[in-house]
């Protein structure tokens, strides 16, 4: 057994909070959790903060504003290890849709003082300013996925997060599949797994929440969805939504944006 | 050969449940023929059948009350005998240090299969073979195989993915079930010819309300024998273990990986497929730990892993791997080819890639010298 326990941090950029709260949500195993692991910095829980350096920072959210540009290299500085948890930590969120649009225009229409607001021109994963040692994906995540992440992290393992194709979990599962058998458009096959299959299983098609697998292959998917009766328009916008900047998917909606119809 | 009515399989699912097997079959959930726990002859799919192309599925409503008239859904029968999650130990640290371990499962059920297709039958076959029968027998798998009771059903209307008879696998099973079952509707007629094909077969046959069949009858289900073999949706080539153990440089990989998702859902609704992954899961507090077998797929670059990356990096190495291995080199590992000819690879692949297609587009250019780059 450990003497001292490793320290804990989480901290928040431009998020909703949900996949911190993803920690709280560990009911018993957070119990455990707190046992093994000293939790020294989650506004979200406690009020009570240690100081750094922490063993393992956990960091939600995307980067957005020069000031948080500023704040994570101070977080990275401090932090033994650093892993971005959900879709916006990892890919830009679904506030990555201004990286497809000018932000001035956006602050013009919507502030009465625009000149007030110092906010970047994309929305970036933190990956793109820091290095990250691992990067958990999810809108939400998963909560059986991040035990596995600070687990191993405890024991200096390799994290076991299946890059695969959420289909996989949706024929572990036993689900019919919605695209084969109902004609449902589904993100199932580009999208990789964690979530369960959540959607599937519940006669929907998959949104791509945990963002592009390995080895994605958009434009042949895109092709059958065009079969099942997508436009132009909607195969542009299925892409461009919590994962909208992770490549693969950016790619895709791209390659929708220069049609007439659009 | 004997005949009873289709209501008696309410009394064979009656029988066998009283038996101590949990009885698994068709039934209609989501859309789709699944296989799951029956109670009566009131889950049978009575009434409804299925349409199958390239990616594409759907269930129809039949002019008859057929209970076996669908030709194959996603599930096969091997989330049975090998299931998607299974913990194979428990590892626990005792207080002095050293380990002790635990079987990871209960003792499986008994379990009584219902509407077994004869391509069916070979898949369990083939994955015998492959779990019990080579250097080293696998012990879950043998103890969920042992106590299954088959019953089969002999296909009377093949599907527009279906190409057993290619395959030498169906469309009527020969051996290796317990009952084998015929259903025929013709003009105001419905009925199972039924006959066994074991001892526990007979012996369950005895305790069941039949009869022996009249001329009119056996000359009927001879009937639907001849007729199902015409009706193949699909047909591999006779020489496709030849044409791909030549064909691997060929350009049709690069392709065929134009098109292919990486997604997997072919090797997992296979019948026959058996790759899997291992996980560790030890506990937060280090005392103990979980090794747990999960359904994985040569389409993962996981899969391939070794030291400094996945060995099969592209897609094109990877459905080559699955083909190549499913058609020709599954001969030399385990004496048979690993297809059986059921369709669902082509059925439930969401882009319709078609096993037949590709073989014989192959076959049809040749080695393809100039191609090359098909890893």
């Amino acid at each position: 057994m450990r003497v001292q326990r490793p320290t804990l941090a989480v901290w928040k950029f431009a998020s909703c909070d949900g996949c911190q709260l993803t920690l709280l949500d560990c009911e018993d195993a957070l119990l455990a959790l707190a046992d093994t692991i000293r939790i020294a910095h989650f506004p979200e829980a406690s009020s009570a903060r240690v100081e750094g350096p922490w063993d393992l920072s956990l960091v939600e959210g995307s980067i957005t504003t020069p000031e948080d540009a500023e704040r994570i290299r101070e977080i990275r500085r401090a932090s033994r290890h650093l892993v971005t948890i959900g879709a916006c930590a990892t890919s830009g969120g679904i506030q990555a849709l201004r990286n497809f649009a000018d932000v001035e225009a956006f602050t013009r229409q919507v502030y009465a003082r625009p000149d007030w607001i110092q906010t970047l021109a994309t929305s970036d994963p933190i990956a793109a300013h820091v290095p990250v040692d691992f990067e958990l994906r999810g809108c939400p995540i998963d909560k059986g996925q991040l035990l596995e992440v600070i687990n191993a992290f405890l024991y200096g393992r390799r994290p076991q997060i299946p890059a695969s194709s959420v289909c996989e979990e949706c024929k572990r599962a036993g689900h019919v599949c919605v695209m084969v058998a109902h004609g449902t458009p589904c993100l199932g096959p580009v999208t990789q797994a964690g979530c369960g299959a959540l959607c599937p299983g519940c006669h929907r098609g998959c949104y791509g929440c945990f963002g592009p697998k390995e080895t994605p292959n958009a434009p042949a998917l895109s092709a059958q969805l065009a079969q099942l009766g997508m436009d132009q328009g909607q195969l542009l916008r299925v892409y461009r939504t919590f994962n909208a900047n992770a490549n693969p998917f950016r790619e895709e909606s791209l390659r929708h944006e220069s049609d007439p119809d659009h | 050969m004997r005949v009873m009515a289709p209501e008696e399989m309410e009394a064979l699912i009656r029988l066998l449940s009283d038996d101590g097997y949990e009885v698994v079959g068709p039934t209609r959930r989501e859309g789709a023929i699944v296989y799951d726990r029956l109670q009566g002859l009131s889950d049978l799919p009575a009434g409804w059948g299925d349409e199958h192309g390239p990616g594409h599925y759907r269930l129809r409503q039949r002019d008859d009350q057929a209970l076996f008239g669908y030709v194959v859904g996603p599930h096969s029968w091997k989330k049975y005998l090998f299931p998607p999650r299974e913990t194979l130990v428990r590892v626990l640290r005792r207080e002095d240090g050293g380990f002790e371990t635990q079987p990871g499962e209960p003792a499986p059920p008994r379990r009584a299969f219902i509407g077994v297709r004869p391509c069916e039958l070979a898949a369990i076959g083939i994955q015998d073979r492959v779990f019990l029968e080579q250097s080293v027998r696998d012990r879950a798998y043998g103890a969920r195989r042992e106590g299954v009771f088959l019953v089969a059903v002999n296909c009377a209307e093949p599907g527009g993915t279906c190409f057993c008879t290619s395959m030498g696998t169906g469309p009527r099973a020969g051996s290796g079930f317990d009952l084998g079952l015929t259903e025929v509707i013709g003009e105001g007629t419905h009925f199972l010819v039924i006959e066994a094909g074991s001892e526990a077969g007979e012996a369950m046959l005895a305790r069941m309300d039949t009869r022996e069949a009249s001329e009119a009858e056996r000359a009927a289900a001879e009937q639907v024998w001849l007729e199902a073999p015409k009706h193949m949706g699909r047909t591999m080539p006779g020489d496709a273990r030849e044409v791909l153990a030549r064909a691997l440089e060929h350009p049709r990989w690069a392709q065929t990986a134009e098109r292919c998702l990486s997604c997997a859902n072919c090797t997992l609704v296979c019948p026959t497929c058996f790759c899997a992954q291992m996980e560790e899961l030890p506990d937060l507090e280090g005392k103990s730990s979980e090794r747990v077998r999960l359904w994985d797929s040569c389409f993962n670059g996981e899969h391939s892993y070794m030291i400094g990356g996945p060995h099969r990096s592209t897609v094109a190495a990877r459905y080559r791997q699955w083909l190549t291995h499913k058609l020709s080199s599954w001969h030399e590992q385990f004496g048979s080819s690993g297809c059986v000819g059921c369709g669902r690879c082509i059925t439930w692949c969401p882009v319709g890639i078609d096993i037949t297609e590709e073989v014989a587009a192959i076959r049809a250019t040749g080695q393809g010298k100039a191609g090359g780059q098909g890893t």
